[in-house]
């Protein structure tokens, strides 16, 4: 039986946590909430380091916890990585990664702590202490000390929260890279829309102590019935394929049934999935295909939905041809004068995509 | 000078600090880490010593060891004799008299560690047990060092409790601090000028060692 199943009741004071939800045991999944919504109280009693007494829980098959059945947090095997990075200063950062990874059996070590640092880039770093590293630096330290545990699950409690910008990126891309290479499910938990875009396949949404919604990213970014579609944040994600580089612009075009995208160069192989992130800001609709303009990406799309999210502006839903939804922010000006109601045949200019 | 004298300071001082250490340890564990409200009560008890004549100690202590009290019915079930005027009775009254001095720093260090690594070292596998001497004692290590260079130091320059307990048997429960006190009784100052240097000077060693040892890992930690 694959997959995480988590059903949680606790009282912590005024605070209950009585939730439920499925997730699949592959990829990313998200639990995404306002603060005080329990997030890190779930990820805590999915960990064992909360107990609570009425609680199950069950990672591919594996039962951590159920009525009568409470597995110690250190017989199971998970990775944790913490909102501060939480390295034994005693240690330097090769005994850090080594940790948990020499107290594994030989036969169930996965990953070598030569490739762990290789992966997060830590090659330079071995020999030194703790103190000496950046709050960046550190976080990744934390990643691959809980890579090397050969985790079946990853939880991440707010890794970039304390971070910089930059660090923030540079670690959102490492995680990435992780995904595509190891192949490790991590349920992570986040209040930062754009990290859950860049990073989840799967959404758990969380609203004092309970789930509002749960399903694919996807899915539950562009719902104009739930938050992350609302915002001015608000951006949707398209499943495509390389279809060719150009090399007199220096472009890389991305197919999806239906059109097709380009993006300044990428050195990603032709036929390799490519997965971009569109804001709904960057999208602004015709009614007739333009090939006049000075937009290079044009999509052809279906409206199925309009919401009005303030009184200046209105969010649309889109399908395009192939079914993927697209999110378009326009003035509500510009809704109107453009007469947009469901089923109305528009086409999407997309200004700027960015890789996920 | 009197090297018998010496050697048994040094031989209680060693072994109360040993006992201390296991004893201590769980103690001061249990005060940093317990929730329950009563577990102050048990804190109060600890530090007692810190506040009552030893006088009081050593005759409460006397009373228990002899054949009529507790321990002393004890021991002797045991076929250990009584423990008053021998060298274990001076064991046990050093071990309570500086168990303060050890579960002291320790609690402190313990509360300080916090529950972050606990945590972080039980999602990499070790078991509590594994996570004590490859974590805590580590990272506790100042608390450690102050808490026995304190409990031994103190045990060498305990006077009263001994007094109580131990007597006076040269060669048997005859300690520094009493010594020193005979000689300036019998008037021998120069014995008694010697001795009490040597405490000094011994006493300034060992806290000077403990300071500069705590003040180099501070900056380590830095």
């Amino acid at each position: 039986m694959s997959g995480i199943s988590v059903q949680l009741a606790h009282r912590l004071g005024a605070f209950s946590l009585d939730l439920g939800f499925e997730a699949p045991g592959v990829g990313v999944t998200a639990l995404f909430g306002p603060s005080g919504s329990g997030k890190t109280s779930v990820l805590r009693a999915v960990a064992g380091l909360e107990r609570c007494h009425d609680a199950r829980v069950v990672v591919n098959g594996e039962v951590w916890q159920q009525p009568g059945l409470f597995v110690p947090v250190h017989r199971r095997r998970l990775g944790y990585v913490f909102q501060e990075a939480s390295l034994f200063p005693h240690l330097s950062v090769a005994d850090n990664l080594t940790f948990g990874w020499r107290r594994l059996p030989q036969a169930e070590r996965l990953l070598q702590p030569a490739r762990a640092a290789e992966l997060l880039g830590l090659e330079a770093l071995l020999q030194r202490r703790p103190n000496r590293l950046s709050g960046g630096e550190r976080q990744r330290v934390a990643i691959a000390r809980a890579l090397l545990n050969s985790p079946r699950l990853l939880l991440l409690d707010e890794p970039l929260s304390a971070l910089d910008q930059q660090a923030k990126r540079s670690i959102l891309g490492y995680l990435q890279r992780l995904q595509d290479e190891l192949a490790i499910p991590m349920l992570f938990v986040s209040h930062d829309p754009g990290e859950v875009a860049q990073l989840a396949d799967y959404l758990v949404l969380l609203k004092g102590g309970g789930v509002t919604a749960a399903g694919s990213a996807a899915d539950l970014m562009t719902r104009l019935d739930l938050s992350l579609a609302r915002g001015a944040d608000a951006e949707s994600v398209l499943d495509g394929f390389v279809s060719s580089h150009d090399d007199t612009f220096d472009l890389t075009w991305i197919g999806m049934s239906g059109g097709r995208i380009a993006l300044p160069r990428e050195a990603i192989p032709v036929g390799r999935h490519a997965r971009v992130h569109v804001k709904a800001r960057d999208v602004s609709l015709t009614l007739r295909a333009h090939h006049d303009s000075s937009i290079t990406n044009v999509l052809p799309a279906r409206v199925v939905e309009a919401q009005d999210i303030s009184a200046s502006q209105t969010m649309l839903r889109l399908t395009l041809d192939d079914g993927q939804i697209l999110l378009a922010l326009l003035t509500r000006r510009s809704a109107l004068a453009l007469g947009l109601a469901p089923r109305m045949r528009v086409f999407a200019q997309i200004k700027g995509v960015a890789l996920g | 000078m009197d090297w018998t004298t010496v050697w048994i300071t040094i031989r209680l001082a060693a072994v109360t600090t040993l006992v201390l250490l296991l004893v201590g340890t769980p103690l001061a564990w249990w005060l940093a880490r317990s929730r329950r409200w009563w577990k102050e009560l048990v804190g109060t008890v600890v530090a007692l010593p810190l506040v009552l004549p030893p006088t009081v100690l050593g005759f409460y202590l006397l009373v228990l060891m002899s054949p009529e009290g507790w321990i002393g019915i004890m021991t002797q079930w045991a076929g250990a004799g009584t423990l008053a005027f021998t060298f274990s009775g001076l064991v046990l009254g050093s071990v309570l008299y500086s168990l303060p001095f050890m579960v002291q720093p320790l609690r402190g260090a313990f509360e300080q560690l916090g529950d972050r690594p606990l945590e972080v070292a039980a999602t990499l596998g070790a078991s509590p047990a594994d996570t004590f001497f490859s974590v805590v004692v580590p990272l506790c290590r100042s608390g450690f060092l102050s808490g026995a260079v304190l409990s031994f130091a103190h045990t060498v320059g305990e006077f009263g409790v001994v007094l109580m307990i131990g007597g006076n048997i040269p060669g048997e429960t005859k300690v520094l601090s009493v010594a020193i006190y005979d000689h300036v009784e019998a008037l021998d100052w120069a014995q008694a000028h010697w001795m009490a240097g040597g405490m000094v000077a011994f006493a300034f060693v060992v806290l000077a060692a403990m300071y500069l040892l705590e003040g180099r890992s501070r900056r380590e930690a830095l």
